[in-house]
C-alpha cells in the first residue's frame, strides 16, 4: 500500500516539477509548484515525521506560495507568456542536466548504505527538546541565531520594498505641512 | 521508513528533482521563475536530509532540526527576494534577467 502512494507522489511531484519549470504562463507555474511541495508533505507523512510535514504545508504551501503568488500578480499582466530560452541553449541545458543526473545515480547506486530497519516515530515533543536543550548536541544556539536572522530579514524586506517613493511622499507632506 | 520502498528509489527521485530545478535555474529568463526553481533545488536537498536521517540513523534527530533551519532560511530568502524584485519593478518595470543592469556596478 506505501509502495503505491509512494510511486504515485513521486509520479506527481516529477511531473508537476518539469510543469512548473517548462510552463509559459507564470501563474500556473506557481500552482505547479505548489502541487510538488504537497507531493514532498505526502513523502514527509509517509516517513513517520508528522511535524515536519505540517511545516512544510503552512511554511511553504502556505507563507511563500502565497507570497510568491502575490509578486506575481503584482508585477504582472496574468495573460503575458512568458519568454522561453532558445532551443539550442535548452538542448544543451538538458544534456548537462541529464549529465549530472547520471554522475549522481552512479554514485548514489556505487554507494553501500547501511540501512537500519526500524519503525519508529518521532513525537514533537522529541523534535522540542532536541531543538532548546543545553547538553551536548543540542540546538539551542542555532535555534537563538535563525530568530535574529528572521527578525534581520523581516526589517530588511520592509526597508527595501518601501522604496524611494514612499519617502518622498511623506517628505513633500512634511513640506506642506509645515 | 517505507515499508517496500528502498533509500535508493527517494534518492533518485531528489536527484531528479534537484536537476529539474538546475534546468529551470538556468533556462528561465524571469527572476520570479529563477527564484521558483531555487525553492526546487531547496525542497529536493530538505528531502535528502530527512531521508537518510530516516534510512541510516533512526535514533537520532539532526537530520530533521537541519531541515527546520534550512526551511527558516529559504523562507528568509524568499520574503527578502521578493521585496527586491518588487523594488526594482518600480525603479525599471520589468523584471526580465536581461533589463536588470542597475545593479552591475
Amino acid at each position: 500500500m506505501e509502495r503505491v502512494i509512494f510511486y504515485i507522489l513521486a509520479l506527481i511531484m516529477i511531473v508537476f516539477a518539469i510543469a512548473s519549470v517548462t510552463s509559459r504562463k507564470m501563474l500556473r507555474s506557481v500552482i505547479y509548484l505548489l502541487f510538488v511541495l504537497c507531493g514532498i508533505a505526502g513523502v514527509y507523512f509517509l516517513i513517520d515525521y508528522n511535524f515536519l510535514a505540517a511545516i512544510q504545508l503552512t511554511v511553504y504551501a502556505g507563507g511563500i506560495i502565497v507570497l510568491i503568488i502575490f509578486s506575481v500578480l503584482l508585477v504582472h499582466h496574468i495573460e503575458m507568456e512568458l519568454e522561453i530560452a532558445k532551443p539550442s541553449k535548452q538542448i544543451i541545458t538538458t544534456i548537462a542536466c541529464l549529465l549530472g543526473l547520471g554522475v549522481f545515480l552512479t554514485t548514489i547506486y556505487a554507494h553501500e548504505f547501511n540501512v537500519v530497519e526500524n519503525s519508529l516515530t518521532t513525537t514533537t515533543a522529541e523534535i522540542g527538546t532536541k531543538l532548546l536543550s543545553y547538553d551536548a548536541g543540542g540546538f539551542i544556539l542555532p535555534f537563538e541565531v535563525i530568530s535574529v536572522l528572521l527578525l534581520a530579514a523581516m526589517v530588511g524586506a520592509i526597508i527595501i520594498a518601501k522604496g524611494r517613493k514612499l519617502e518622498e511622499r511623506s517628505q513633500k507632506s512634511e513640506d506642506s505641512s509645515i | 521508513m517505507i515499508p517496500g520502498i528502498s533509500i535508493y528509489e527517494i534518492l533518485t527521485v531528489t536527484s531528479i528533482l534537484f536537476f529539474i530545478g538546475v534546468y529551470g535555474f538556468i533556462t528561465r529568463k524571469n527572476l520570479i521563475s529563477i527564484l521558483m526553481s531555487v525553492e526546487l533545488i531547496l525542497n529536493a536537498s530538505v528531502i535528502n536530509f530527512v531521508i537518510i536521517n530516516k534510512y541510516l540513523y533512526p535514533d537520532m534527530l539532526q537530520g530533521v532540526l537541519f531541515s527546520l533551519f534550512i526551511i527558516a532560511v529559504a523562507a528568509a530568502e524568499t520574503a527578502l527576494a521578493v521585496s527586491i524584485i518588487i523594488n526594482l519593478y518600480r525603479q525599471i518595470s520589468s523584471v526580465e534577467v536581461k533589463d536588470i543592469e542597475t545593479m552591475k556596478h
